[in-house]
């Protein structure tokens, strides 16, 4: 059933931003780092903020991507994300902002508060990391 | 008859009116090319969200979630997208009309508003009814953490008890000459009962409540953007066309007021050509 090759679409609720086929496709799973190869069984999973990268070619690429799922079947790979962003299109400087206010408002905030200061922290250090891999 | 100076200030002003409604439909074409982008853009992300959902449903059995329970219809809440501006033909009066049928049809003991549009807003304001949450700057442009709010809210009077459902009044774009007025029901969430076909039980990670939990809200907020979008691209066809046909109005009152203007020249030539000839027979039978 397997052709040695994964289909992979990365699509936000305003656009698809990935289509193509991969060797290798990794994820940032609920339950941590999710390596998906040709073959890999049926699964349903949540994703968090983190990178998102697969080797299309030969060649290595990666994504932001922010919250959502990911369904894997039959060596179809679909991910619905919250967020799904290029290197190139990350906008370093602004990162770099909300890193450093998400910082500092750390400090200063507590609860339910804190946890979303947390979640923007690691979405800017995602972003900056992926932004400079391009 | 009108005076020619008449004639000719009515039709400057005429004039006048069609540049602005011409120069308004050349806007709204390009407006609406931009939302019936975006409509199309959402497709893909409405099929694969549609697809985990149902995979998601054939497996974990019954599903318990707060945004599946299903209550009799007593209290109901009724999501009304309306625009923020006139000028786009029947498109506000055609939804308002509806909404207000579905107030007084009984088919609910009590409805609670959500409007969003400010034409929605004057509307029912004039009429004495009130809205639970009104959403005056939605339409001006339509984003992600727009729909996501007025999803929060409707999910979270969902959830805690203040309405049995959530129903979306809004204009479906079906083509640039169709807008078609829509009532759908975006909560409870509807339970697929078509499960995936076969294939093989897929692994649920971190576990089927938290999946449901991560997709349910979401299914949820996508359904409002998509009603929005649609919404949004119905708008700006109802306004390109109106602005169309005002436009040849236009043209063809001032086709008639020209006509009308050149009778009352040709007219006022024969009468000055008159009184010239028989001035000077008079002076020739002298």
């Amino acid at each position: 059933m397997s052709e040695g090759r994964l289909r992979l679409r990365v699509i936000t609720p305003t656009r698809v931003v990935v289509e193509a086929h991969a060797e290798t496709v990794t994820l940032p799973g609920a339950l941590g780092e999710l390596g998906i190869l040709p073959g890999h069984t049926a699964l349903l999973t949540t994703l968090r903020i983190g990178r998102l990268a697969y080797r299309s070619d030969g060649r290595e690429h990666v994504l932001a991507v922010q919250n959502g799922f990911a369904e894997v079947a039959a060596d179809v790979v679909t991910v619905l994300a919250d967020v799904a962003e290029l290197p190139s299109e990350i906008d370093l400087e602004a990162a770099r902002a909300d890193k450093a206010a998400a910082e500092a408002a750390i400090k200063t905030t507590g609860g339910k508060a804190l946890d979303r200061q947390l979640s923007l922290l690691d979405a800017a250090v995602t972003r900056i990391a992926v932004a400079s891999l391009r | 008859m009108p005076s020619q100076q008449d004639l000719r200030r009515r039709i400057r002003s005429v004039r006048s009116t069609q540049q602005l409604t011409r120069a308004m439909k050349m806007v709204y074409a390009a407006k609406l090319r931009r939302s019936q982008a975006a409509v199309l853009e959402a497709r893909p992300y409405a099929a694969a969200l549609d697809e985990v959902l149902r995979s998601l449903a054939g497996r974990t059995g019954a599903g318990r979630h707060p945004l599946l329970v299903e209550r009799p219809e007593k209290n109901v809440t009724l999501v009304v997208v309306a625009g923020d501006k006139g000028l786009c033909g029947a498109f506000n009066s055609n939804i308002l009309r509806e909404a207000r049928a579905l107030l007084g049809g009984g088919r609910w003991e009590t409805v609670d508003l959500v409007l969003v549009g400010r034409r929605g807003i004057d509307f029912f304001r004039r009429r004495g009814l009130g809205a639970v949450a009104i959403f005056a700057d939605l339409m001006k442009g339509v984003t992600v953490a727009g729909a996501h709010e007025v999803a929060r809210l409707l999910a979270g009077r969902f959830e805690s008890g203040k309405t049995d459902a959530v129903y979306l009044l809004y204009n479906r774009f079906r083509s640039i000459m169709r807008q078609e007025v829509t009532l759908e029901r975006l909560l409870p969430v509807e339970r697929t009962q078509r499960a995936a076909a076969g294939g093989v039980a897929p692994l649920l990670e971190p576990s089927p409540q938290a999946l449901l939990g991560a997709i349910l809200p979401r299914y949820v907020e996508f359904q409002v953007l998509r009603s929005l979008l649609d919404s949004q691209a119905a708008e700006h066809a109802a306004r390109m066309t109106a602005m169309d046909s005002a436009s040849k109005n236009a043209a063809e009152m001032i086709d008639r007021l020209t006509l009308t203007y050149n009778r009352a020249r040709q007219a006022s030539i024969t009468k000055e050509l008159i009184e010239i000839v028989s001035g000077a027979q008079a002076l020739a039978e002298r």
